[in-house]
């Protein structure tokens, strides 16, 4: 039939197996697949650990009460979760704005400039860098000059952590607009940096929030930043201005111990901490889904 | 500045300038093209020679080293509609767009020669943009709520130029939706999003938008060509309205739409001005063979 239409002939060409091309395509949906679901068999399976090994420390005293002494048993993680809870603002105030500049200057004012490229450039460089290293930078930077460790100290390095993620979040969500928005906006007098703040922002303003939601979850679970400058502490973080208590350095700390009642408290406060980061990421897609609407 | 103030007092649809009519009457310099106007103009329209709203002289444009428009050189006459035809990439937008300015938006996009409107050379560096944006606004192809209620919507150009009253800023976004032919459709839900609105809706929107802030230049980029037809006959209608308090350029790729609604047409090739009249004649006697061939749809 098609030796009608094609004006070649296929007379002595080899014709390539039909049946191995197949073959291929399944094979690779069948590897893609099983490596999909492995990914989320890992995810359950820890969400199913952490829950079953943390829902016995989870009480009342576990929110309320202060670290109990080794052979002590009982005793609460409180301070902790207060000391966690503050960094993490902290770091969201000083992290949340600057990236969020940052992220605009980027996609609106030096979009294309050499400067732009430099701070693009950076701010990839940025993400990748491991979060100890930001911790120990910090430690060199603020720790050692003041000789006291501090939860500023460990806001600052979490700060720095969010940086990159904010601007960069908002650099790919302010860059989606398209722009005969911001035309419109100036074709109507408005200056660059109101067209900005009151139209632009306006357009990206769920994929923002959800950027904005994943870097802080992101920091709230992290240990490495904070251990050469929050430290730890078993006391009620009064002030930031010693070492603070936190969640993620006090698991570190319980689950190596060798007494069962720390080590209890370290699931509860995996737990926690998973949970936290859980809400925030649905959270997040709730506000990804608004976004498509 | 001063005459903005006072169209605004009037509330937009003023009294002609009696200024500027004598002024016109003073003047006594036609230009060619001008002149050719006279004498091809229908007899019962009689029309002074009035001093043009915008001229254009010698307009070049550059994207980055491309040059897209080649010596631009026509006038715009004042509360008249102009339109501008062409193909595609003939330079119609690219010319609109340096009526206020918007290409300074991309840093590699320029543009050399001069454009008057009122006097004053408005690509020159020393004028005020925003000024310049009040008094003469822009429509866009896709219409472009922003992300707000219809009501902020309107209130946004107001709100930026103006200091107004709740009541005041109310009364003026009511008479721009009811210039825009928008009002009956929306005067029950102001406050809900300006997305949630029909395309032409939307379009509308924009238009009243824009005359909120009572421009006296209104340049339209294809307003039209993402809407339906019916939508399309409204805003014609609406365009042959808004010529009394307005100046019109707009482009169209439509030439059933320029020959409808506008006054005077610029047929528009490779970035120059092939041929520049009052619509009637370049609908029917083109001077030009490319005219003729454009319209009569051997090419484009």
């Amino acid at each position: 039939m098609s030796g009608n239409l094609s004006p070649m002939t296929n007379e002595g060409l080899q014709v390539r197996s039909m049946r191995a091309r197949k073959a291929v395509d399944v094979a690779i949906k069948s590897i893609a697949s099983v490596a999909a679901l492995l990914g989320i068999v890992v995810l359950f399976w820890i969400l199913y650990v952490v829950i079953r090994k943390g829902a016995a420390a989870i009480n009342w005293d576990f929110f309320t009460k202060m670290p109990a002494p080794p052979g002590v048993s009982g005793g609460g993680l409180a301070s902790a979760l207060v000391g966690t809870l503050w960094m993490t603002l902290i770091a969201s105030a000083i992290g949340i704005p600057l990236g969020m500049l940052a992220g605009s200057f980027l996609a609106e004012f030096g979009t294309r400039s050499r400067f732009g490229n430099a701070v693009r450039f950076a701010t990839n460089v940025m993400m990748g860098v491991p979060s100890i290293i930001v911790g120990l930078f910090i430690y060199a930077l603020i720790v050692v000059p003041s000789k006291q460790f501090s939860g500023w100290a460990g806001s600052l390095a979490l700060a720095i952590l969010m940086l990159p993620v904010v601007a960069r979040t908002t650099e790919d969500m302010l860059t989606m607009v398209p722009d005969s928005l911001r035309e419109s906006a100036l074709a109507l007098g408005a200056t660059r940096t109101r067209v900005t703040y009151s139209v632009v922002f306006r357009a990206a303003k769920s994929g923002i929030i959800t950027g904005i939601l994943l870097a802080m979850s992101r920091v709230a679970g992290e240990t490495a930043p904070l251990l050469f400058t929050a430290l730890n502490s078993p006391y009620w973080p009064e002030s930031l201005s010693g070492p603070t208590s936190n969640l993620t350095v006090t698991i570190f700390n319980y689950a190596m111990s060798p007494y069962d009642d720390w080590q209890r408290l370290a699931w509860g406060a995996s737990l926690v901490i998973t949970m936290t980061v859980l809400l925030l990421s649905v959270t997040a897609r709730v506000f990804a889904y608004e976004r498509k609407r | 500045m001063k005459r903005s103030a006072e169209s605004t007092l009037a509330g937009g649809v003023g009294p002609l300038d009696p200024q500027r009519t004598m002024d016109n009457e003073k003047r006594e310099t036609p230009r060619l093209d001008e002149r050719s106007v006279e004498v091809l103009d229908h007899p019962t329209k009689s029309k002074p020679v009035a001093e043009p709203k915008i001229s254009v002289r010698g307009v070049n444009f550059f994207y980055g080293k491309n040059q897209a428009l080649f010596d631009n050189t026509m006038d715009v006459p004042e509360k008249k509609v102009v339109a501008i035809i062409g193909p595609s990439g003939c330079g119609k937008s690219t010319h609109l767009r340096c009526y206020n300015r918007i290409y300074r938006m991309y840093r590699d996009q320029r543009a050399d020669g001069e454009i008057i409107i009122d006097g004053k050379n408005i690509l020159s560096p020393f004028i005020d943009l925003i000024e310049l944006r009040r008094k003469v606004g822009m429509i866009f192809q896709k219409p472009t709520p922003f992300p707000m209620t219809i009501f902020d919507n309107v209130a946004y150009g107001l709100r930026l130029h103006y200091k107004l009253s709740k009541s005041e800023l109310s009364g003026r976004i009511e008479r721009a939706l009811q210039q825009a032919a928008l009002w009956d459709e929306v005067k029950d839900k102001l406050n809900k999003p300006g997305m949630a609105l029909s395309g032409g809706q939307q379009q509308r929107l924009c238009i009243a938008r824009a005359v909120a802030v009572e421009p006296e230049v209104l340049l339209m980029d294809e307003p039209t060509s993402a809407i339906d037809p019916i939508a399309t006959s409204k805003i014609e209608e609406l365009i042959e309205e808004l010529k009394s308090s307005f100046t019109i350029v707009i482009v169209t790729h439509n030439m059933q739409q320029a020959a409808r609604i506008s006054d005077r047409t610029a047929f528009f090739y490779q970035g120059t001005i092939v041929e520049y009249d009052d619509t009637q004649r370049i609908f029917t006697n083109p001077a030009n063979k490319q005219t003729e061939d454009y319209i009569t749809g051997r090419f484009g």
